[in-house]
C-alpha cells in the first residue's frame, strides 16, 4: 500500500473528499517552491503534485508555462526536484507525493535510474502527460513494478470504449480532466463533471480527483462534492507568479482545501 | 553474355550491368530490383539460393543459373566466401543478413520506426490519433481518395514537377553531373502543398471543419491556407514571432488567403514553439479541429502520412531520371528541418542501394559545443518531443533547445523519426552545413543557374558544391529544390549587407 492508497482510504474512514494541489518545483526559486511545499499539509492539502518544470509542456496553459520557465531560468532541474523531495520527506514522512511533468527529463535519466532515485527519495506516483496506455511499456509498468503509482490521466474524448485501456495499469486514483483543453483554461462545471465521474466509477474502484479548470473554493466544494476529489493548480501558481509572500499562497490554499473538505 | 564487371568498378555502375543483363531475360524480370540492390556478392550469392536458383563458380565469376539461362552477377574478389545452399551451413547467418529486408516497410503497429517515432500525446488526443490513423488506412487504400489528389497535384499545384540538369552548375563545380528536382515550381512556391492536400482530403472525409497548422519559414502555412481557402475551410496558423518577423511576406500572403495567423511568444518564439501552441490549440479544440502537420513529425501516423504523401517527390524523379539518362541518380541531397521534403525525396530510393542517399541539417553558426545550430542528428541525441521519439537538441537535464538557423524552415530542435532510423541503420547519411556555406550556395544558384532557392534547399546545394567537383563527370548527382526564395530576399540581403530600403524608388503619391 503506498501513501496514496493510504491517504485515500484514511480520508474515506472520516467521510471526506479528498484536496490535491500542484505546485512548480522551483518556481519562482528552490527555495521558495520548497518553503510553500512544506506549508502545504498544515493548509490542508491531503496530496501534492510537483510539477517538474519543462521547456514543452504542451498540455498546459500560461500559467503553468511560465511558472517551467521560471524555474529553468533559477536552474531548476530534475535532480534538484529529487533533492527538494528528499528534503520535504525529513519533516514529513506521510503526505503522498507525485511527481508530474513529461517523459523527456525521464527518459533523457534513463528510467530504472529516475525509478530507484524516485523511490529513494520517498515519491509516491507519476503523472507523465505525455504517455497515454499505448506506451505503457517505457515507463508505466517498469514504474508500477517498482511500486509507484502510476496515475493516469481520463479526459472527456476516453470514451466507454476505450476507458478500460486507460484504466488498465492505473493505480492510486485517476485523474479526471474536466474540460478538453489545457491547465488553467475554462471553469470546470460539476453539471457536466459529475456523470463523467459516474461513467468512471462504473468501471473502476479506484478515487476520482476532477482537476483543470479548478479555480475558486467555491468550484473545489461544487467539483469535489461530485467525485472523490478535486485537484487546484493554476489558481495556486498565479499566486505564486504574483509574488505573494508564502504564508498568503498558503492561505489561499487553506481557503481552496476548505472548499473542498467541505464538500 | 556480358562481361562480368571487376571489381574495381564503382558498385553503382556494376549493378546497373546486371540490370541491364536481367532485363533480356524475362524470367528473372521480377526478381530484378531485389537483384540489382545486391552489391555484396556474398549476399547476392544466398539471395539466389533463397529464390531456389543455382548459384555456380566458373573460377573468376559467381554466376547465378536458372534453367538454361546463365549470367554473371559477382566478381568474387571482394571477400572470402563460403557457396551456400539452402540446407548448408551458415543459412540462418545469411538470412539475418538484412540485405533482403526491405528499408520501406515501417513504421510498425505501434507508429516506430526502429525505437524512432511512437505516440507521446496526452490522453485527449489519443482518441483523435487512433482515429486518424484508422481513416488514413481507408483513404489509402481507396483510388477516389487518390484520383482526388492526383487530378490536384495536376491541375491544382502544377505536378509532375520538371527534373533539371543544371548544366552551368555542373560545369562551374567541375564534377559530378547536377540534377534539380524543381518542386519550387509548385504552386505556393515549396514542397509542402503535396503534404496539404492530402492532409486536407482527409480532414474533409472526417468532417472536421477548422484547420490548425504550425509553420517556420511559413512555407507550410502559406500552403495550407491556400488550400483551405480553395475549399472553404476555417484556417488558423501558429508561427513563432521572431518568424513573423523574418518570413513577413509569407505572414501578409496567409492573410491575403483568408488565414488567422497567430504569432506564438512563448519559448524563443520558433517553430518548435508554434508546434506547442498548435498542440495546445488541438487538444482545446479537438472536436472540429484537423491540426494540419507541416513535417514528418509528431505522432503516428503523420511522420508515415506526410512521407506518403510527400513521396510523389520521389516517384517523379525516379521515373524522370530514368528518362532522362536511362538510370538511377548515384546520389540523391535534400535539406532537413523536420525532413519532410527529403523523406519524400528519399523514400522511393531506399531499397536502391546503389543510391547514395544524404540528408543535409542546418549548422547554423557551426556545430560544436556552443549549440548554435539545428542539426539534431550530428548533434543532438535520442529524446522524446511532440509526440515522438527522436534525435533532439537538448540539455543534460533533458530540457529541449532552441535551434539556430539562418533559414526558418529549418530552425527545429528534432527531426522526423525516420530520418533517425535511417541514420542509425546508416543507410542515410547526415551533414551539417552552416549558414555562411548555405548563403554561399544560394547566391552561386542565382548567378549560375537563374533561380533563386530558397533557404532551405541551399543548403543541400551546399553540400552539393563540396562533393560534386571531386566526383566523376558521369556521377549523377540530384538535389531537391524544395522551395523558391522569394520570401527570403530580405533575410538575405541584410546577411550580404545590401540595403534593400534604397533600391525602392519614389513611392507613388
Amino acid at each position: 500500500m503506498t501513501r496514496i492508497d493510504a491517504t485515500f482510504a484514511k480520508l474515506r474512514a472520516e467521510g471526506k473528499k479528498a484536496f490535491v494541489s500542484y505546485i512548480m518545483a522551483g518556481d519562482p526559486d528552490l527555495d521558495t517552491s520548497l518553503a510553500v511545499m512544506k506549508g502545504l499539509p498544515a493548509a490542508g492539502v491531503d496530496i501534492i503534485e510537483l510539477g517538474v518544470p519543462f521547456t514543452d509542456p504542451m498540455a498546459d496553459g500560461p500559467t503553468i508555462q511560465l511558472a517551467g520557465q521560471r524555474a529553468l531560468e533559477a536552474g531548476m532541474t530534475l535532480q534538484k526536484t529529487l533533492d527538494m523531495v528528499r528534503t520535504f520527506r525529513k519533516d514529513d514522512a506521510d503526505t503522498p507525493i507525485v511527481l508530474m511533468g513529461y517523459y523527456n527529463p525521464i527518459y533523457n535519466r534513463g528510467v530504472d535510474r529516475f525509478l530507484a532515485d524516485a523511490q529513494e527519495v520517498g515519491i509516491d506516483g507519476l503523472i507523465v502527460v505525455d504517455l497515454p496506455p499505448e506506451e505503457d511499456e517505457e515507463l508505466c509498468i517498469p514504474a508500477q513494478a517498482a511500486g509507484l503509482n502510476f496515475i493516469r490521466l481520463a479526459t472527456p474524448t476516453t470514451d466507454d470504449k476505450r476507458l478500460p485501456k486507460v484504466l488498465t495499469n492505473t493505480s492510486g486514483f485517476v485523474y479526471y480532466v474536466s474540460i478538453t483543453g489545457i491547465t488553467g483554461a475554462a471553469e470546470a462545471q460539476a453539471g457536466d463533471v459529475g456523470p463523467e465521474v459516474a461513467r468512471m466509477k462504473a468501471q473502476t474502484d479506484l478515487p476520482i480527483i476532477v482537476g483543470f479548470g479548478v479555480k475558486t473554493p467555491e468550484t473545489a466544494r461544487a467539483i469535489a462534492s461530485v467525485a472523490d476529489g478535486c485537484v487546484v493548480g493554476s489558481a495556486i501558481v498565479s499566486q505564486v507568479a504574483a509574488g505573494k509572500p508564502v504564508d498568503e499562497i498558503l492561505a489561499f490554499v487553506k481557503s481552496l482545501s476548505d472548499g473542498a473538505h467541505a464538500a | 553474355m556480358f562481361q562480368t564487371a571487376p571489381c574495381h568498378l564503382t558498385a553503382s555502375r556494376w549493378l546497373d550491368q546486371i540490370a541491364e543483363a536481367l532485363d533480356t531475360r524475362p524470367v528473372l524480370r521480377r526478381h530484378r530490383r531485389e537483384v540489382a540492390r545486391i552489391i555484396d556478392p556474398d549476399a547476392l550469392c544466398r539471395a539466389a539460393a533463397a529464390r531456389g536458383l543455382t548459384v555456380v563458380e566458373d573460377g573468376a565469376h559467381i554466376l547465378i543459373q536458372n534453367g538454361s539461362h546463365r549470367f554473371p552477377a559477382a566478381s568474387p574478389c571482394s571477400s572470402p566466401r563460403t557457396p551456400l545452399t539452402r540446407e548448408g551451413p551458415g543459412w540462418e547467418g545469411a538470412m539475418a543478413n538484412d540485405l533482403f529486408n526491405s528499408f520501406m516497410t515501417g513504421p510498425d503497429e505501434k507508429g516506430r520506426f526502429g525505437i524512432f517515432g511512437g505516440r507521446f500525446v496526452s490522453e485527449t488526443l489519443m482518441p483523435l490519433i487512433l482515429e486518424l490513423e484508422e481513416q488514413y488506412e481507408n483513404a489509402k487504400t481507396d483510388q477516389s481518395f487518390w484520383d482526388e489528389m492526383e487530378f490536384l497535384w495536376k491541375h491544382y499545384v502544377g505536378r509532375p514537377s520538371p527534373l533539371y540538369h543544371a548544366e552551368r552548375l555542373s560545369e562551374r563545380l567541375g564534377g559530378a553531373r547536377i540534377y534539380m528536382k524543381r518542386d519550387e515550381l509548385n504552386h505556393t512556391g515549396a514542397h509542402k502543398i503535396n503534404n496539404v492536400l492530402g492532409q486536407i482530403i482527409l480532414a474533409r472525409r472526417m468532417g472536421k471543419t477548422r484547420i490548425i497548422a504550425e509553420t517556420g519559414a511559413g512555407q507550410h502555412g502559406v500552403a495550407t491556407a491556400t488550400v483551405c481557402a480553395k475549399f472553404g475551410l476555417k484556417c488558423v496558423v501558429y508561427m513563432g514571432a521572431h518568424d513573423v518577423q523574418r518570413q513577413a511576406p509569407n505572414v501578409f500572403r496567409m492573410k491575403l488567403l483568408g488565414a488567422e495567423v497567430i504569432p506564438v511568444t512563448s519559448g524563443r518564439g520558433t517553430l518548435k514553439d508554434a508546434m506547442n501552441d498548435a498542440l495546445r490549440d488541438w487538444v482545446t479544440n479537438v472536436r472540429d479541429t484537423f491540426y494540419c502537420i507541416g513535417t514528418v513529425a509528431g505522432p503516428h501516423p503523420y511522420p508515415a502520412m506526410v512521407r506518403d504523401f510527400q513521396s510523389i517527390i520521389g516517384k517523379e524523379t525516379k521515373e524522370q531520371m530514368m528518362e532522362a539518362e536511362g538510370r538511377l541518380p548515384d546520389t540523391i541531397i535534400a535539406a532537413i528541418g523536420g525532413g519532410s521534403n527529403a523523406m519524400g525525396l528519399f523514400y522511393p530510393f531506399l531499397d536502391d542501394k546503389s543510391v547514395r542517399i544524404i540528408g543535409v541539417e542546418a549548422g547554423g553558426k557551426g556545430v560544436n559545443e556552443k549549440m548554435e545550430h539545428c542539426a539534431s542528428l550530428t548533434g543532438g541525441r535520442p529524446g522524446v518531443l511532440h509526440g515522438n521519439r527522436t534525435y533532439l537538441l537538448q540539455d543534460e537535464d533533458g530540457q529541449i533547445l532552441e535551434g539556430f538557423s539562418i533559414s526558418a524552415g529549418l530552425d527545429y530542435p528534432g527531426i522526423g523519426p525516420e530520418h533517425a532510423w535511417l541514420h542509425e541503420v546508416g543507410r542515410a547519411e547526415y551533414v551539417a552545413i552552416t549558414d555562411k556555406e548555405a548563403l554561399e550556395a544560394f547566391q552561386l544558384c542565382c548567378e549560375t543557374e537563374g533561380i533563386i532557392p530558397a533557404l532551405e534547399p541551399s543548403h543541400a546545394l551546399a553540400h552539393v558544391m563540396k562533393i560534386a567537383p571531386d566526383l566523376p563527370k558521369d556521377h549523377i548527382i540530384c538535389m531537391n529544390m524544395c522551395g523558391r526564395g522569394d520570401k527570403d530576399i530580405f533575410t538575405v540581403a541584410r546577411h550580404l549587407g545590401f540595403d534593400m530600403s534604397a533600391t525602392e524608388g519614389r513611392k507613388a503619391d
